[in-house]
């Protein structure tokens, strides 16, 4: 018999809404796939009291005919960046042991607000800093794929909880957040749906600051459909966030038609690199096929700087990751170390709770904007980044979307690339251009390597079009027809 | 330029993390990795580019001066490790 848990956010929301089952029911098949599953570490905090409590309220609603919409009463898994109300709040980090913030992110509670149900906080790399989730202080998590081999690997990260249990089947939805590649890169990584959307579309309100003009919150799901849905309820202006954008957020599923008679599609030649994996080029080449198959209309583009777009995010990154991490200092919340003098209990407190990655960026992004260094590095580097977005306003002036792989490899064991910064970072190559620009971009889970494991293809779009991109990217859904399940499912 | 043990104890001040003498040759070693790979970046002409400030172009918002949320201070220092009433409490800084 088929658990709840394994069910698309559409066939739960439809579920609901016919009565087949309640949101009790839906959520307790969730929270025992979330105890089953926790030989992955997809949570750091595991929240069933509260997961059972809004479904019970959600079935009330139902009840008296008030539902809330498509997400009343579907179980989200939220990554702990986000802070939630009374919830421990970590970012995965020893520095904010024991925080209980007393506010609600707008992000979760545009999703409350909409009658979802949180299951628990999710691991993630330490500040949302990785590609594999290996900074987590809370240790990494396992992808739902195995190796050829059966070894274990990394699910991608920097949001390798939420990607995970969507993965898993734990439950239908997830939450990430995106600043160089966090939500796409382990989509790709662990064969589910993960987007990034334009830079000011949702809020960053009470969401843990890691680059402030990077960073984007964004749903994972199994389905284009079931991710269009999601961002609908995340999305929105808020007053709170002087960079969320006062734009209406649009029906986001309506505008999966399935037709892409005439749509413009961008292959852009700098995305092919020496050493890339024959599967992943072919892949590539599939999918402009495929697009084409369905009546759209294939351009080779060019966007030469895109190769300094990683280099530049490396100095912007870290930058503004120094500023915002500024404000652990062991006085107001999280851990104190103390120390003979103000100067001591802050350097102690930030020597003992920030992991090898976080302290390496912090001092990059302290040097960089130290004087005498400012112009070589981050001005320059932000010039780089008006030179980056130029050339994509230019190519959208011919095209509609483009069509990129997402990450240049597939998942990799547990442990791999950490001895060498730059191997990791590279990691990001193909998605850290949409963040630099502020522009939309999802991943879609499109076929196996030779091992069988998963790989993503990439549509970016124009500012605050998601839904050209939800369009291609259900055709790109379509046409792969994936069905391939992970060795980890439902905590089996 | 190469950043030696010394430039990083500096950069350990600044950034206020307490960086044990025996991790500063190693990590000097790390962030010279990341900061030659980004060296690369002055292959780019970038003669009379502005530097980004902004991905989209917005008006930055306005609101009125006035308080909107507040009257809570129990809360708003409820997670503090050292706390002395309603204030936040830190070692001595005045002699």
């Amino acid at each position: 018999m088929t658990k709840l848990n394994d069910l698309t956010l559409v066939e739960a929301r439809d579920g609901l809404a016919a009565g087949a089952f309640s949101a009790v029911e839906l959520t307790e098949d969730c929270i025992e796939a979330m105890e089953a599953a926790r030989d992955l570490n997809i949570f750091i905090t595991e929240t069933p009291e509260i997961a059972r409590e809004r479904a019970g309220e959600a079935d009330a609603r139902r009840a008296k005919g008030e539902s809330l919409g498509a997400m009343d009463g579907i179980p989200v898994a939220i990554k702990d960046l986000f802070c939630t109300d009374g919830v421990l709040t970590t970012a995965a980090s020893h520095i904010l042991d024991g925080f209980h913030p007393p506010y609600e992110s707008t992000i979760t509670q545009n999703l409350r607000d909409a009658g979802a149900v949180m299951l628990g906080k999710t691991n993630l790399d330490e500040f949302a800093m990785g590609s594999s989730n290996m900074t987590s202080y809370y240790g990494p998590v396992t992808n739902a794929w195995a190796g050829a081999n059966g070894e274990d690997l990394v699910p991608g990260g920097s949001s390798g909880g939420s990607v995970t249990a969507v993965a898993a089947h734990v439950c239908p939805g997830s939450l990430g957040t995106d600043t160089g590649g966090s939500i796409r890169q382990p989509a790709s990584l662990c064969g589910v749906v993960g987007m990034k959307p334009t830079y000011g579309r949702c809020s960053r309100w009470g969401t843990v600051a890691f680059a402030s003009s990077l960073d984007q919150a964004g749903p994972f799901a199994r389905t284009v459909r079931d991710s269009a849905i999601l961002l609908e309820a995340m999305a929105g202006h808020d007053p709170k966030d002087t960079t969320s954008a006062p734009v209406d957020v649009p029906d986001f599923e309506a505008a999966i038609t399935g037709n892409i008679q005439g749509l413009k599609v961008g292959i852009p030649k700098e995305y092919t690199l020496d050493g890339m994996p024959a599967e992943i080029q072919a892949l590539w080449d599939q999918g402009a096929e495929w697009l084409k198959g369905q009546g759209a209309e294939i351009k080779p583009v060019s966007l030469p700087h895109t190769k300094y777009a990683l280099p530049a995010y490396y100095i912007v990154a870290p930058a503004e990751a120094s500023s915002n991490l500024a404000r652990y200092d062991g006085v107001r919340y999280g851990l104190r170390v103390d120390g003979d003098s103000l100067d001591e209990m802050y350097a102690n407190t930030r020597g003992a709770g920030f992991g090898a990655e976080v302290r390496r960026r912090v001092m990059i992004g302290t040097y960089v904007l130290s004087a005498g260094y400012y112009d070589a590095y981050y001005v320059k580097a932000q010039q780089v980044r008006t030179k980056i977005l130029d050339e994509f306003k230019q190519v959208f002036e011919d095209v509609d979307v483009l069509l990129t792989p997402t990450a240049p490899n597939a998942a990799f064991p547990i442990g791999a690339k950490m001895d060498d910064p730059v191997a990791m970072y590279l990691n990001d190559i193909f998605t850290v251009p949409a963040n630099m620009a502020g522009l939309p971009g999802i991943s879609v889970p499109a076929g196996l390597d030779a091992d069988g494991l998963p790989l993503g293809l990439q549509i970016v779009a124009k500012p605050f079009d998601e839904e050209t991109m939800f369009l291609a990217a259900d055709a790109i859904e379509r046409a792969a027809e994936f069905t391939a399940k992970p060795k980890y499912l439902g905590g089996q | 330029m190469s950043l030696e043990s010394d430039d990083v104890r500096r950069i350990a001040f600044l950034a206020r993390i307490n960086v044990p003498d025996e991790e500063l040759a190693p990590l000097a070693d790390e962030l010279n990795g990341i900061i030659g790979w980004v060296e690369q970046l002055s292959e780019v002409d970038t003669v009379g580019v502005a530097p980004m400030t902004s991905v989209t172009e917005m008006v930055m918002k306005q609101r009125e001066d006035e308080v909107s949320d507040a009257g809570y201070p129990d809360r708003v220092v409820g997670n503090a490790p050292d706390r002395v009433k309603d204030f936040y409490a830190v070692p001595k800084v005045v002699e």
